[in-house]
Order: structure tokens, then C-alpha cells, then sequence
């Protein structure tokens, strides 16, 4: 039997929703993906200028070592020599800034030398690593080693 | 260091991808698999299938639907996984498997199941009232129309979208193994036989877990089952997993002839951490055994009760050695170091994001919505009927 006008209502329905579907992802589209993405690479070119007017968290070495001219010549005779000083302190832009204003928190002496010397395969043999309940089930590292200048004090 | 051996690198230490990877392509396999068992019947016109076509299709459908929450759970921020659709990005298979995932959900299954089911979503709009009668009402898109021209141009229509389907369903799968196939740092995965073994496994976990649903819904219906039918799919299910363990042979004596650099510590792995998963559960217990029972119930005739209870449990040693084939190329893949000098352990969580306790509510899932699926469209009673003798709305 030879299909009649009719027959077809429901496919022409349901084209018409997938048409919708697909009209309905455009707008989306056109809607959320900014301008200028993809202008330079997978990526939206205003982000570029976005991440530039971030304020800058980290002070750098060279800013520390001005005031803490005493602490970088420890360090400088020991181990951590190539530590720089935000590795532990972390960012200190804010305190570089305002010195007296803004005093950054002092590292916890055991969890941050933990957080590189703790024993693990993958290191190379010749890093200096402890299993740390082994080596000094608590308290802190200070109470045996100069942090600064890691050697027994 | 506990459950490290020799020596790996800093982020080889803990395993990225987890058992929720592991899911991903056994969920996906099935669906693909339990497509082409029901194409078997609409393409290749295999009657004896007839009464797991509708059961096939829904199950492919509530598989489907599950897919990629492992993927979401693993990766976390589902919302982000839109980007993937607006902004795509053409080089990457990942994202492109968005784009596979769409057409394969919308394009193969939703539309071949509504031109299916059409008959019977407008005689149960007609014969419904209050919500239901809005349900189907909407499902049959307000258009009542099931004369016999209507129903013989859904039918030629969904025999061109099962043609497109079979490609589909390979691409699906063919994909989830290229994915792996194409990391040619890990020479556990980099093998361009990957996409066709992992395709060849997920017809034979498809049509396996078909097979069993079919038992399984015969039994909560109280209905006898179908010996023909069942007889046929095991007999796929044989060749199928004959083809399928063939390239996985082939795969292995590859790589034992190739031998190269990677070989001995592989070797050392599989004969050691993956020994249960690979040797005991996925070679013997998982092909072996279900290969001998299914190649025996093709040799021998047995009582249909001995046939029934053989095909349980071919089908159940299937689909736990497909999952465990999984579980030794995404975990055993991530055991041993890149430097071939060390391995470490996959230790899963139980009750967090990616730990055994979703894996398992995942894995419920699919049947949860199967089973609201089939409350929707029974599938049902369309074995005995033909296709073509559509009745009259």
C-alpha cells in the first residue's frame, strides 16, 4: 500500500522536535562560548588579560633576601640553598608589601619537612628521607635540625 | 613501601584511573553488544531472536543512559562535561566521544525504539486516562496514526537505523578501545588490535547479558522460555566468543613472539598481581570454561533443562570474565612502572567518590531503569506476533 500524506505526520513531528533540539543547542551555544574563543588557540583570548590583572601572590626570592639578608646567608651555607623561601612560607607578596601589617604564618616545623623528606621509593636514594614515625614519632624537626641550614643543631 | 615492589616514578604510585574506569567500558560494551543481538533480528532477520529484540534494544537504552556517569563521577564537576558539546575540541577522541555518545543515544536508539514501540505507545495513549494518558500522548507526539501504510514506513525506517545502528555500535565501542589503544606510553594498552578486541568483547558481554535477562524476566513472568530462542543466541554467543578469544590469542602470542622491552615486566605482572584476575578469572573461568560449555551444547543435544541451566552459567562466566578483562587492561595497565622496573597495587576504596560502594549502585542502575523501561514499553508478546501483520488501531 503507498504511504498517503498523512502517514508521514508523526515523522515530520518528530523531525521537527529533533530540528527543535538542534536550533535549541545553537542558541545555547551562541548564547555561552564567548567571542573570542578560539581566536588564538582552544582557549578565550580574553583570558589572557584576565589572568595579567590578577594580583600577584608570590613576592619572589630577591624581595625576601632584602630584609632577611641574615636568614638567606644561612641557608646558603647548607642543603636548602636551593629551597627558595616561599616553598615553605609560602606566598608572601602581601607581607612584602606590608611587612609590619601583614606577618606570614610561620610553617609548622614536623608537617612541612614531612611534606618532602618522608620516605618514598620514587626519590632519588642519595635525597636525604626518614619514615618519620620511625625516625622521630613527634614533635618537631626544629628541636634537632636548623631548618634553615638543615644540619643536626 | 607497602604494596610497592621495585622501583616506579612519584605519580605512578597511587592508581588515576580507578574501578569506576573499569565500568565505563563494561557498561558501554554491553550496550553495544545487546545492539547487534537485536539487530541479528531486524537486519539480518534471525526470527529465533525474535522475542529479545524489544528486551535487547531497552536494556541497550538503560545501559546507554549509565554510560558516562562513571565518567562524570571520576571526573567530577558534571556540569563542566556541556563544554565538551559547545566548545569541542576535534583532536581529542575524548571529546569526541561526546558527539558518539549524542547520535548513538538520540539518532540509533531513542528513534528506533519509538518507531518500534509506535503501535503500542498509541494504543496505550487511547486506552489510558489522567497522567498516563499525557505520557504516552506525548510519547506518540499526538499523532494516532497506526494505519498499516503508517507502520510499514516506521518499518522500513527502522530498518535503515538499525543499518546505520551497526556501524554505530562499533564506532561506540570501537572507540572506548581506540581510546586505550592510542596511549602509546603504556604498552599494556598500545595496540592497534585494542579497538577490535575490546568491540569483539563487547558483543560477546551484550549478547551474554541478553541471554541472561531473557532467563531471568521469563522466570519473574512465569513464562516458559523460548528453548529456539535461547539456542540461537548461545550459538551467537559461541561464534562471537570464538572471534572474540581468537584476537585476544592473537593479541597474546603477538606480544610473547615481539617480546620487546616492555615484555618482562609485563610477563612478571600477569604472572603474578594479575594472576587471579587474568589467569584464573578472566582466561579460564571467564572464556575457557563458557567456551567448552558452549561448544559442548553445540556438539551435544541435551535435555532442555540442561541446556537452560548450561547457558546460565556459560552466561554468567562470560560476563564475569568480559568484566574482568576490563578490570586487567584499565588496573593492570596502571600496576607497572614506565620504567619496567617496579610495580604498585590497586588499593580500592570502599564508601568515596570512586570506590566500590558507587561501582555497585552503578552497576544497579541499568536495571533500575531497564525495569522502569519495561513497566513503560513492554516488551512482551512481540515474539509471537509478526511484524508485518500489524493490526488495525
Amino acid at each position: 500500500m503507498k504511504p498517503r500524506a498523512s502517514d508521514y505526520v508523526h515523522l515530520v513531528r518528530m523531525a521537527g522536535l529533533f530540528a527543535v533540539g538542534i536550533t535549541a543547542f545553537l542558541v545555547l551555544r551562541w548564547l555561552m562560548v564567548p567571542a573570542d574563543f578560539g581566536e588564538l588557540g582552544h582557549y578565550r583570548t580574553g583570558a589572557v588579560p584576565d589572568n595579567m590583572a590578577r594580583p600577584i601572590v608570590y613576592a619572589g626570592q630577591a624581595v625576601c633576601v632584602e630584609c632577611h639578608a641574615d636568614v638567606a646567608e644561612l641557608r646558603a651555607r647548607g642543603k636548602h640553598v636551593r629551597v627558595a623561601c616561599e616553598s615553605c612560607h609560602g606566598a608572601l607578596a602581601a607581607h612584602a608589601s606590608n611587612p609590619d601589617g601583614q606577618k606570614p604564618v610561620r610553617p609548622d616545623p614536623r608537617r612541612t619537612c614531612i611534606s618532602c623528606h618522608s620516605a618514598n621509593i620514587s626519590k632519588p636514594k642519595s635525597f636525604p628521607q626518614v619514615v618519620p614515625e620511625e625516625h622521630a614519632p613527634e614533635g618537631s624537626c626544629a628541636a634537632c635540625h636548623a631548618v634553615h641550614n638543615p644540619k643536626i643543631s | 613501601m607497602p604494596g610497592v615492589e621495585g622501583f616506579i616514578y612519584p605519580n605512578e604510585l597511587e592508581l588515576q584511573w580507578s574501578v569506576l574506569i573499569v565500568l565505563y567500558p563494561f557498561i558501554t560494551g554491553l550496550v553495544a553488544g545487546a545492539f547487534i543481538l537485536a539487530s541479528l533480528e531486524r537486519v539480518f532477520n534471525v526470527q529465533a531472536v525474535k522475542p529479545t529484540y524489544r528486551l535487547a534494544l531497552l536494556t541497550a537504552l538503560a545501559f546507554l543512559l549509565v554510560a558516562p556517569l562513571p565518567l562524570q563521577l571520576h571526573l567530577g564537576h558534571p556540569e563542566r562535561s556541556l563544554e565538551m558539546y559547545l566548545t569541542p575540541h576535534t583532536q581529542s577522541a575524548m571529546a569526541m566521544f561526546g558527539f558518539v555518545y549524542l547520535w548513538y543515544l538520540m539518532v540509533v536508539l531513542v528513534l528506533e525504539i519509538w518507531l518500534d514501540y509506535r503501535r503500542d505507545i498509541v494504543l496505550k495513549w487511547r486506552a489510558s486516562t489522567g497522567f498516563a494518558r499525557l505520557l504516552y500522548g506525548a510519547m506518540a507526539l499526538w499523532s494516532d496514526n497506526i494505519s498499516e501504510s503508517a507502520l510499514k514506513l516506521d518499518d522500513r525506517l527502522g530498518r535503515a537505523l538499525t543499518v546505520i545502528g551497526i556501524p554505530s555500535a562499533f564506532l561506540l565501542h570501537g572507540y572506548v578501545g581506540f581510546i586505550f589503544g592510542s596511549i602509546k606510553a603504556n604498552p599494556w594498552w598500545s595496540t592497534p588490535l585494542m579497538p577490535i578486541v575490546f568491540l569483539f568483547s563487547a558483543i560477546v558481554s551484550g549478547i551474554a547479558c541478553i541471554l541472561l535477562l531473557y532467563f531471568v524476566t521469563c522466570w519473574l513472568r512465569r513464562v516458559p522460555v523460548d528453548m529456539p530462542c535461547v539456542d540461537t543466541i548461545a550459538k551467537y554467543l559461541y561464534y562471537a566468543f570464538l572471534v572474540d578469544f581468537s584476537l585476544e590469542m592473537l593479541d597474546l602470542i603477538h606480544r610473547l613472539y615481539e617480546a620487546d622491552e616492555s615484555f618482562r615486566a609485563l610477563d612478571f605482572m600477569v604472572k603474578t598481581r594479575l594472576f587471579t584476575s587474568q589467569i584464573v578469572l578472566q582466561i579460564i573461568l571467564g572464556t575457557l570454561v563458557p567456551l567448552v560449555l558452549l561448544g559442548l551444547s553445540q556438539l551435544v543435544t541435551f535435555r532442555e533443562k540442561t541446556r537452560r541451566a548450561l547457558y546460565v552459567l556459560a552466561g554468567s562466566l562470560t560476563l564475569m570474565g568480559i568484566f574482568a578483562m576490563r578490570w586487567n587492561v584499565v588496573i593492570g595497565g596502571q600496576l607497572f612502572s614506565k620504567s619496567f622496573l617496579g610495580y604498585t597495587t590497586y588499593k580500592m576504596e570502599f564508601a568515596t567518590r570512586e570506590g566500590l560502594l558507587p561501582a555497585i549502585v552503578l552497576m544497579i542502575l541499568p536495571f533500575v531503569i531497564l525495569g522502569v523501561l519495561i513497566r513503560l514499553l513492554p516488551p512482551w508478546g512481540h515474539g509471537e506476533g509478526d511484524r508485518g501483520t500489524h493490526a488495525q488501531g
